[in-house]
């Protein structure tokens, strides 16, 4: 039953996180703030995973490539498809539900102890508006940090492949290049918006609704990343489903 | 004026509030004081429309909060002012910005003019100079002299304070009471406090409230407090040391 409450509460809570909105002036900053703190601060992390898994994810495909009747830029293309429909939207994501999630929910969950919420409410503020509104605003950037994540991840594959000397330039290129379908750049796109929403407000809501003092909000970090992690896998198997299949 | 009429509220089975009655005048310090779980939090968060309740009304100046449109909601909260136990300040800005916060939020005014009203707050409780500081960087009587700044930078028909000295030092608690009690009086307005400290009590009860069990047990002032008969607030007030000796120190000068 709880689980309900809860699924309930959330939906409640994106309604109302839409109402009596704060002056722009105000609003503004605070969505500039917010793009700062969860899309620019993201950019160093999420680049060095996605270059060094791009380059994993290379080395695994070659290694396992012992059959020499399989031309050599099926490294490249496994590497192409890997990172662009699976790595950087969906784990990068769940990556992100770790750095970006646990630190909205530990920012608002922290403001909710120390009472700063109930100081703009009694300030006739729709705390709702004021904190979460800004951060699903600034994670409609998400889908650039995701990005970045693609194109590092094919350079890592094409550094590790040129090192590793998996495969020549070209085979890589050519792999890269080869059966290219547009409409997969589309559906990661499409999934990575959805992944932005659930990455900004689930977070939001572990924090705006914790109860309890500090040890709490270590807590509540915790259940919000499991549960966005959750979301997001659930979402990912949906829009495949839905856009592929 | 505050006026409130048989107040109830209950969490789930527990009766938390059991009919409360009571004014708050204007230009007056009123204090709820009362042991924990007497439910003057609770009393408090009803009088600010922070939780709802089940029967009974607060009435603001004639008009009843519970009754106004959201519009008017608002309108009547940009008139509060609130100073939080633990301060409640946003630590993402500096104490000036904290003090411009609700200018922000509420007024039309221009940057300068709002930095400026914010100087003469923070001159006003004593913080000239530590404007550009973080909530962080300030100690706990420097926090409650924001978050009093905060409250009344508006320009407040109404200051709500919870606990306002609580982790003070004695003396840092006696500058910050009387703070409060000249501001109610300089810009007449209706301050209600939520305390158990005797000696606010003391330096500042121009109207005082004791709760018990989620009832009004007696009503004063800080000159009939000591004089009192009801077993209730005595064994409150002269539950320490001190104040039974100032207790025996009364009745032996009243013979």
């Amino acid at each position: 039953m709880q689980y309900l409450h809860n699924i309930g509460a959330y939906f409640l809570m994106i309604i109302e996180l839409f109402r009596k909105p704060t002056k722009w002036s105000v609003m503004k900053e605070l969505i500039l703030k917010d793009i700062d703190d969860l899309i620019i601060g993201s950019i160093g992390i999420v680049a060095f995973i996605a270059f060094f898994v791009g380059g994993v994810v290379t080395i695994q495909t070659a290694l396992n490539i012992d059959n020499p009747l399989i031309p050599k830029e099926l490294i490249g293309f496994a590497t192409r498809q890997s990172i662009l429909l699976e790595f950087a939207p969906t784990f990068m994501s769940i990556i992100m539900a770790g750095k970006v999630g646990s630190f909205i929910t530990s920012s608002i969950g922290t403001m909710r102890v120390t009472e700063q919420i109930d100081a703009l409410e009694v300030m006739g503020i729709n705390s709702l508006n004021y904190l979460v509104f800004p951060k699903l605003i600034a994670m409609a950037f998400y889908p650039f940090v995701i990005s970045i994540a693609m194109f590092l991840g094919v350079i890592g594959g094409l550094m590790a492949c040129i090192y590793g000397g998996y495969a020549s330039v070209d085979d890589f290129i050519t792999g890269i290049q080869q059966e290219f379908e547009p409409f997969h750049i589309v559906y990661a796109f499409i999934k990575t918006f959805l992944f932005a929403f659930v990455l900004a407000t689930i977070p939001s809501f572990h924090g705006y609704y914790m109860k309890g003092g500090a040890l709490e909000v270590g807590k509540a970090s915790t259940t919000s990343f499991v549960w966005t992690s959750v979301a997001i896998i659930i979402i990912n198997y949906l829009a495949t489903q839905l856009l592929l299949s | 004026m505050i006026e409130v009429k048989n107040l109830h509220k209950s969490f789930g089975e527990a009766h938390i509030l059991k009919g409360i009655s009571a004014t708050f005048h204007q230009g007056q310090t009123n204090l709820i004081i009362g042991q924990s779980g007497s439910g003057k939090s609770v009393f408090l968060k009803c009088l600010l429309g922070l939780y709802s309740y089940e029967q009974g009304s607060i009435e603001y100046n004639g008009e009843i909060f519970a009754d106004l449109s959201e519009d008017k909601k608002r309108d009547m909260r940009a008139k509060i002012g609130m100073v939080f136990q633990g301060s409640a300040l946003f630590d993402s800005l500096t104490i000036e910005e904290n003090v411009m916060f609700p200018l922000r939020m509420f007024t039309k005014l221009k940057k300068d003019e709002m930095r400026d009203r914010a100087n003469v707050v923070l001159k006003r409780v004593n913080l000239e100079g530590a404007h550009k500081k973080m909530p962080s960087e300030a100690s706990g009587g420097m926090q409650k002299r924001v978050a009093i700044a905060r409250a009344i930078v508006n320009n407040p028909k109404y200051l709500f304070c919870d606990e306002p000295n609580s982790g003070l030092d004695p003396k840092t608690a006696i500058v910050i009471d009387n703070l409060i009690h000249e501001i109610t009086e300089e810009y007449q307005i209706t301050t209600v406090i939520n305390t158990h400290d005797m000696n606010s009590v003391m330096e500042i009860g121009d109207h005082i409230m004791f709760l018990k069990d989620g009832l009004k047990a007696w009503e004063g002032t800080k000159d009939t407090i000591f004089r009192t008969d009801n077993e209730v607030v005595t064994d409150f007030v002269y539950s320490s040391n001190l104040f039974k000796k100032v207790r025996e120190a009364i009745i032996k000068e009243n013979k």
